[in-house]
């Protein structure tokens, strides 16, 4: 009967005034379907609902389902233009998910969607046994993936990648843009086994473009190469290192940036390949705890294939996060440009 | 405190509570107004008719357990708390900022009084089944209640925990669903929700009420028959309320789960449930 809840956070514990940020204006917490970086840059609009909508035209064994977030995992494109191949599961995560491998027994390709915590946490089991067991074809796509809200720990899905690589059979995928998301989406309906997928949904920044980039199931790309630093980077945190690295350079140094949006399977080859080059410092950088995933995955790999280099990892720390405003948060947990570009400084 | 012996009547207390709760929205310039707005009255009868607290010490042993499951509902038990005096008034205007005690999303670590952290639904219950079980052990007389979503009632955790609560005849325990036919993407009854609500308690063995939860006397009296009732059974009170509930410009809009409010309009609707102030 000690109070264990309460000394976790005894600072919050006292009366507070309004804080504000340097200019004086009001942080407030950032809403759930707040665009991510959309700032000043291109973006596009639900590349996932549209996507799903396109390869649905051709393709009569996808089907949709969700567990009362279509409109938060941009599934409601899809339910608006096919209703009758969507369902509406309710907030029933494990049902939905016993569902989907049930269709995919009968020769469908279900799509289902809802949040990364509430997929990787509550649903785990489901996936793990109905669907990944049979490596069904079952595509779990789950918006606010890592620290992308900041309604605390409950939506925070600061461990999805850790529990999803644990599985076998899943491939686990972190895309970073809006154009990666389409191609992705395309990629994985004619992959023949599970998958989970993490989502940006909303106005999504498009930033690959520039890069002639495309997406390959599987491979690691480089984005940019460089001389001092290699970033190996998944998700939306390859936009914040190209950020930095173009910060970095009018400080003398010059970074890679090494892109790795398909965490399981991972790309062995290629990560070992660069990062054997040598001379580099190796970061990686992923919107994830520290613990268990990407940073670990590329550590483990290099050790084995034997490239033993300077290694460091920018990731969330091993914690419950912190509810509020997600600029503050980025910047408090090491994850904004500011952040990553202060720490790549600090470690050369 | 023990139950409320002041004179304020529960109508004015619900007014305080939607006004607490628009003020706090109008901090963020967003929130759960709606579910604040709709579950005003079902928290005045909790907070000033049925429960038994000590404001000054969230902590006290002898308090009846209030649990809040619902975490994004967190803006309605701040603005029912802090018209209970449990959190002082000079912090709505920190609702939802970095640092606040009082984040959007109801988590124990942060609140004095908040019993749960919430925000993953279908927890709620299933805790409320361990605490009446723990008070029971400890024979301390005190209820544990549970308010609830009806979008909780799609979650399999909350039938595990219906079950469970007959299993140990939990007659401490009242379940408190907030039945606003309204879950993220659209109605409840549209989902998972296809019978009479009361009817699936009751067949699990529940002592289920359905009632009006806009209706203060209706309110009153299902609080008491549930805390009556002699069968050692565990008991719901299923709320049927009215999203945005006392400002009809907001009842009236389109109604979806997270209701937007423009800059303007929440001192309009201040006003206006000001022009509507009961007596105390
Ligand atoms: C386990 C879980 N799944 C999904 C969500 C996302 N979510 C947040 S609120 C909500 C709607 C739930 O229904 P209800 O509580 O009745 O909503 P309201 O009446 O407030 O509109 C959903 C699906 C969640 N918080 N927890
Ligand atoms: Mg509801």
């Amino acid at each position: 009967m000690n109070d264990a809840s309460l000394s976790r956070r005894k600072s919050k514990y006292t009366p507070r005034t309004v804080p504000v940020s340097e200019d004086g204006s009001k942080l407030t917490t950032s809403a759930m379907i707040a665009s991510l970086d959309a700032e000043g840059r291109e973006t596009v609009a639900a590349p996932f609902g549209h996507a799903l909508v396109d390869l649905a035209k051709t393709r009569d064994d996808i089907v949709g389902l969700t567990a009362d977030l279509s409109k938060y995992t941009d599934l409601h494109v899809f339910a608006k233009a096919y209703p009758d191949r969507f369902y509406q599961m309710g907030m029933a995560e494990q049902v939905m998910i016993s569902a989907a491998a049930g269709l995919a027994r009968e020769g469908f390709t279900p799509f289902a969607t809802t949040y990364a915590v509430f997929a990787s946490r509550r649903a785990y089991d489901f996936i793990c046994m109905a669907i990944a067991e049979e490596n069904l074809p079952v595509k779990i796509v789950c918006a606010l993936p890592g620290l992308t809200t900041g309604y605390g720990p409950s939506h925070q899905a600061t461990d999805d990648i850790a529990i999803m690589r644990a599985m076998p059979n899943l491939t686990v995928l972190d895309p970073c843009d809006a154009t990666e998301i389409d191609q992705v989406t395309r990629a994985i309906a004619d992959h023949p086994g599970p998958v989970y997928m993490r989502l940006l949904r909303g106005n999504v920044p498009d930033v690959l473009g520039e890069y002639g980039y495309k997406f390959k199931l599987g491979k690691a790309q480089m984005i940019r190469d460089g001389r001092d630093v290699l970033f190996v980077s998944s998700g939306f945190m390859t936009m914040r290192v190209l950020d930095a690295a173009k910060r970095l350079q009018a400080d003398g140094v010059d970074c890679a940036v090494l892109h790795v949006p398909t965490i399981k399977p991972l790309d062995l080859e290629t990560i070992a390949a660069e990062a054997a080059k040598g001379g580099r410092l190796v970061v990686t950088a992923e919107n994830h705890s520290i613990t268990g995933g990407l940073g670990e995955a590329v550590a483990a790999a290099l050790m084995r294939a034997g490239v033993h280099v300077p290694f460091r990892q920018i990731a969330l720390p091993d914690a419950f996060l912190d509810a509020g405003a997600l600029p503050t948060l980025h910047d408090q947990y090491g994850i904004s440009v500011d952040a990553v570009t202060a720490s790549v400084k600090a470690w050369l | 405190m023990g139950r409320d012996t002041s004179n304020v009547s529960l109508a004015r207390r619900a007014y305080a509570i939607r006004r607490n709760a628009l003020l706090m929205g109008e901090v963020q310039g967003q929130g759960y107004i709606g579910q604040a707005l709709g579950a005003a009255d079902v928290l005045a009868v909790s907070y000033f008719h049925a429960l038994n607290y000590r404001a000054d010490d969230p902590k006290w042993e002898g308090r009846d357990r209030f649990l809040l499951s619902i975490g994004h509902y967190a803006i309605a038990l701040y603005a029912a708390m802090i018209e209970a005096g449990i959190l002082p008034d000079a912090e709505i205007e920190t609702y939802g900022m970095d640092d606040s005690r009082m984040p959007m999303s109801g988590m124990a670590a942060y609140t004095p009084g908040m019993e749960i952290t919430g925000g993953s639904l279908g927890h709620g219950l299933g805790i409320a089944v361990g605490m009446a079980l723990g008070l029971k052990r400890k024979n301390n007389p005190a209820f544990v209640y549970n308010m609830m979503s009806d979008g909780e009632l799609g979650e399999g955790s909350t039938w595990e925990a219906v079950m469970s609560g007959v299993q140990w005849k939990l007659d401490n325990l009242i379940a408190i669903v907030d039945f606003n036919d309204q879950q993220a993407d659209g109605k409840t009854t549209d989902a998972l929700a296809q019978v009479p609500e009361a009817g699936r308690w009751e067949g699990f063995g529940w002592f289920a009420q359905e009632i009006d939860g806009n209706d203060m006397d209706a309110l009153v009296a299902a609080f008491d028959a549930a805390r009556a009732h002699p069968d050692p059974v565990p008991r719901v009170i299923i709320c049927q309320t009215k999203m945005c509930k006392g400002v009809p410009f907001l009842e009236d809009r389109e109604i979806t789960h997270f209701v937007r409010v423009e800059p303007d309009e929440w001192a309009r609707a201040l006003t206006i449930l000001d022009e509507d102030r009961p007596d105390e």
